[in-house]
């Protein structure tokens, strides 16, 4: 290569290196801020600040909703599978609102520990798959839970 | 291998090779996007979460593929310019800006349009949406920048500085969904693992793609022409291509 060249290729490399060593000292320092939510996990540990508005997000917990009938008021626990929040929110919920599906709550965290929502967000996950297939999984895992039950029924 | 790098630089040489090439672009790209279109739109099957809502995909996912894989292309083009000086490359860069700038605008504008029935939201602060924004401005600020100087010679180096600087944000709008908590979802599809959707999913969502990328590249040599053609107009190839084109 020719030396002129050499010279600018290092230049242009030096370039871009120093871009992305700033960058990424600005992102990892700003890390907190860029996450969109907090898990269970850190609100648990007292990471997240009361009384301010912030996002908490996980999964809501199998069998924990809670609708008022005379209102709009839902009661759920999002869990990350090792701590769990309780969130109360008064709204609609969107479509794909579940017990075991992924959310992302904006709200305050009262002193009680509960989290008060103003907005519940549904988010989901990247697996994609046909209504006839998540049916015959749920099938499979259901006979496979039964099948467990009946063997430790049989042995007792 | 060093000849044909440097028969690339002659914009002559292209213009000739584009035209031959453009048609077969434009059939197989129109035919494939088409068909993974209306396969992906009509035939596949709905999810289980999502129902029809999550069709957007076939639009979304390629839009958002073009614009992030046109960066790094232009990226590539920007380092030709400043290292070898190559008229071509900068040629590149001018005509694909705008095109990464729509495809950009398509993704983000899809993406709220998929993230009100899924999300309930059309749009959120997240890592992902926010760094995909950036993406925007940065190719408007190419062609902002390009406007502005009107020596084409500082105009090719300043803009090959601006989008090296800019393709940092490209690993980050790759990476942000794992890197942070997002609201965006992580990537369906990864390099080292299976998909994470079935066959009857992902394969017209492959075809869009690849549709998707021989139209960009017809409509790349198209505007490059025209680009080589304003650039060329005093010399003689040129002046005997538009007398013939008029006899």
């Amino acid at each position: 290569m020719h030396p002129i060249r050499k010279k600018r290729l290092t230049i242009v490399l030096f370039l871009v290196a120093g871009i992305a060593i700033a960058v990424a000292l600005t992102t990892y320092a700003l890390r907190q801020n860029i996450n969109l939510f907090y898990d269970p996990t850190e609100i648990a540990a007292g990471k997240a600040p009361q009384d301010v508005r912030i996002r908490a997000g996980g999964m809501v917990e199998e069998g924990s909703v809670q609708r008022d009938p005379e209102s709009l008021n839902v009661q759920f626990r999002v869990t990350d599978y090792s701590a769990s929040v309780p969130v109360q929110y008064e709204g609609i919920l969107p479509d794909l609102f579940a017990e075991g599906q992924g959310v992302v709550a904006m709200g305050r965290l009262n002193a009680e520990g509960m989290f008060v929502a103003d907005q519940v967000l549904a988010k989901h996950d990247e697996n994609y798959m046909p209504p006839e297939v998540a049916e015959s999984l749920e099938r499979a895992e259901k006979r496979k839970a039964d099948a467990e039950k009946a063997a430790q029924s049989a042995s007792y | 291998m060093w000849q044909f790098f440097h028969k690339l630089g002659s914009p002559k040489w292209f213009y000739g090779i584009a035209t031959r090439f453009m048609p077969w672009l434009l059939a197989s790209g129109l035919l494939l996007l088409a068909g993974g279109l209306a396969w992906g739109l009509a035939f596949a099957p709905a999810d289980y979460l999502q129902g029809n809502s999550y069709r957007i995909i076939f639009i979304h996912v390629p839009t958002a593929f073009l614009a992030q894989s046109m960066y790094i292309m232009m990226a590539v083009a920007a380092v030709v310019t400043l290292v070898w000086r190559m008229k071509l490359a900068d040629v590149f860069v001018k005509a694909v800006a705008p095109v990464g700038l729509v495809f950009t605008f398509l993704s983000l504008f899809t993406g709220a349009v998929w993230g009100k029935p899924t999300w309930g939201t059309w749009w959120v602060w997240d890592a992902r949406l926010t760094s995909m924004l950036i993406l925007l401005f940065l190719y408007g600020g190419v062609i902002a920048l390009d406007r502005a100087i009107n020596d084409e010679k500082s105009a090719a180096r300043a803009v090959a500085v601006l989008v090296l600087v800019g393709v940092v944000n490209i690993p980050i709008i790759k990476y942000s969904v794992n890197w942070w908590n997002t609201l965006h979802q992580p990537a369906t599809f990864k390099l080292t693992e299976k998909p994470s959707m079935p066959v009857e999913m992902w394969v017209p969502l492959l075809l869009s793609v690849l549709g998707l990328y021989l139209l960009f590249g017809w409509l790349a040599c198209l505007r490059m022409k025209t680009e080589i053609l304003v650039r060329e107009q005093k010399t003689r190839w040129v002046k005997d291509l538009v007398m013939a084109g008029r006899g």
